[in-house]
């Protein structure tokens, strides 16, 4: 079907199908914003999952008196140390909370001006074996001012979240390809309205019902992947001033918007399966009209 | 089911959606290599018999096979196979406007997937055979009725059908090239051609004698030729005399394109005597 250069009917010559590349260049439009977002959430969920998976942190309040503080410390290590399962550990330095407090403190702001707490970095060897509970409650026994951070909680709250918003994008592409099948539908069924004599002349002739439906999808194609390639270039630059905007804030928490070659490689295929969907919808419903004839 | 049948009618009826039956218990056969003539007033089923014949409606009733196939229990991705066996002349030519006259013509090879070279060479020839060399790129809507029809005639005897039908072939031109028409029919059929006219011109059917289906108000009655051949051949040589200078004309044309071309000499006998 691809190799058919001459048509019997004069489809390229149709009115009612100019407009289908805008249609499928708008959904194509929206179907790259949707997929960026797929997969940008997706990389940042497993980013999270990963980089914070596997540690806790263990905090000890401050007290008024500073040897207390410091016999607390050593209590806590000792406790740490002899725990099962722990594969390191690292006392946050006072220089590097106080760097990580800049931002609301600012520079001036010393050590000593505020009580603050001793935070320690725990590297699990093995998070889903570990006793988590045996560990807090041996912690709490020893040294009533720490508490164990656990980031596990809030972590998958966070991961629940950007799973749902995920689904919600996914949705969107799922409609967005549900409403490009039924504008090359209707658009199909116009065409074979109006070239209704044509068809059934070539019907009778002795035409298969394939060497007509081909000739529908055939030029299906070329409008799927024309609307297919205006959309992707409106659509990929969009995305990537997005992504430069977010760049420029310099924040951690944003998500990562530069793509690697297996995301360009996707957003190449854009054109390519619209122009898929286009043929195959526009073959399968001509081959379904053509079947109600004799 | 006997051989030398190309199509068989057996009690066939048809009415369109719940309306009356417009042909009602139809019964006849079409032996190989016959001619008939299909008559019958305005109404009384002759379009509708022959959208039978050419696999365009089913039957409400009764048993068509063509071919030796019946139709009723064919799958429906063989009946192309059967249809390009059967060549139709149109009543109103039904030729697609935005193709050219070879294209047209050329439809029926290009949808029975034959080579592109053949296509070309096979559509030349029969549309120089028909007078139209010279109108290939034309679009139907710049042909005047008789090339239209000359093309429509061309299309369906292209794929060398073993049945042709034509519904009033001869509805829109004079009597001159309705005999010119008719005898085109009549070498295609001397070739091994099954052919049915459906027509209302009774002078054309009496003159050639061929034997009648009569329809009346969706009946048939199969009426035998007037086998009355001396008349026919009167009512022929009545209209020798415009022929002749039809005839010269195209043979000084002939003259013309063989200096062109050798090709000619390919032609059947007979067919060049009516272009």
């Amino acid at each position: 079907m691809l190799g058919v250069k001459r048509s019997d009917l004069p489809l390229d010559k149709d009115a009612h199908s100019r407009f289908l590349p805008w249609l499928i260049a708008f959904m194509v439009f929206l179907a790259v914003l949707a997929i960026g977002g797929i997969l940008v959430l997706n990389a940042t969920a497993s980013r999270w999952d990963q980089g914070i998976g596997g540690t806790l942190t263990v905090q000890i309040a401050a007290t008024e008196d500073p040897l207390k503080d410091q016999n607390n410390l050593q209590e806590v290590l000792n406790v740490i140390a002899a725990q099962a399962g722990v594969e390191r550990y690292l006392v946050i330095e006072e220089d590097r909370m106080m760097a990580l407090l800049e931002p609301w403190l600012g520079p001036d702001a010393k050590a000593g001006d505020l009580p603050l707490p001793k935070l320690i970095d725990v590297g699990l060897a093995d998070e889903a074996s570990f006793d988590m509970k045996g560990f807090t409650r041996q912690l709490q026994l020893r040294v009533p001012e720490a508490t164990v951070d656990d980031h596990r909680v809030w972590l998958q709250r966070l991961v629940n979240l950007i799973r749902t918003v995920e689904l919600i994008a996914i949705a969107i592409l799922v409609f967005i390809a549900l409403a490009t099948v039924g504008t090359v539908v209707f658009t199909t069924r116009t065409g074979l309205a109006v070239h209704k004599e044509a068809i059934e002349v070539l019907h009778l002739i002795g035409a298969q019902d394939s060497y007509i439906a081909g000739q529908f999808a055939g030029r299906a194609m070329m409008l799927g992947l024309k609307g297919g390639i205006i959309g992707l270039i409106l659509g990929l630059p969009a995305l990537m001033a997005v992504g430069y905007l977010a760049k420029s804030l310099e924040d951690a928490a944003l998500p990562d918007l530069t793509f690697g070659p297996l995301e360009w490689i996707i957003f190449a295929a854009i054109p390519l399966g619209v122009a898929f969907l286009a043929m195959t919808t526009a073959r399968s419903t001509v081959l379904r009209s053509l079947g109600r004839m004799l | 089911m006997s051989k030398g049948n190309i199509a068989r009618f057996e009690n066939v009826g048809l009415r369109y959606g719940l309306g009356p039956e417009v042909l009602r218990d139809v019964t006849f056969s079409l032996e190989s290599g016959s001619f008939h003539f299909l008559v019958g007033e305005s109404g009384a089923g002759k379009s509708s018999l022959l959208k039978l014949l050419y696999l365009a409606l089913k039957p409400s009733r009764g048993l068509i096979s063509l071919f030796g196939a019946d139709i009723a229990t064919t799958p429906r991705p063989q009946l192309p196979a059967l249809r390009r066996q059967i060549g139709v002349v149109f009543q109103e030519f039904r030729l697609l406007e935005h193709l050219s006259a070879f294209d047209n013509v050329a439809l029926p090879l290009r949808v029975a997937g034959i080579k592109e070279a053949d296509v070309n060479r096979h559509v030349t020839e029969l549309l120089e055979w028909v007078g139209l060399k010279d109108h290939m790129k034309s679009r139907p809507p710049t042909l005047s009725g008789g090339q239209q029809q000359r093309v429509s005639i061309a299309r369906a005897v292209i794929a060398r059908p073993k049945l042709l039908l034509a519904d009033e072939p001869t509805g829109n031109v004079d009597d001159r090239m309705a005999l010119r028409l008719m005898h085109l029919f009549e070498e295609l059929n001397r070739l091994g051609t099954t052919i049915v006219v459906a027509t209302h011109n009774m002078a054309l059917v009496d003159g050639l004698g061929y034997p009648i289906l009569r329809l009346d108000a969706g009946t048939l009655a199969t009426v035998a030729g007037s086998g009355n051949k001396s008349a026919a051949r009167e009512w022929r040589e009545s209209r020798e005399s415009a022929e002749q200078q039809a005839r010269a004309q195209a043979r000084a044309r002939r003259e013309r394109r063989r200096g062109e071309t050798d090709e000619q000499d390919a032609d059947p006998p007979g067919i060049e005597n009516f272009l």
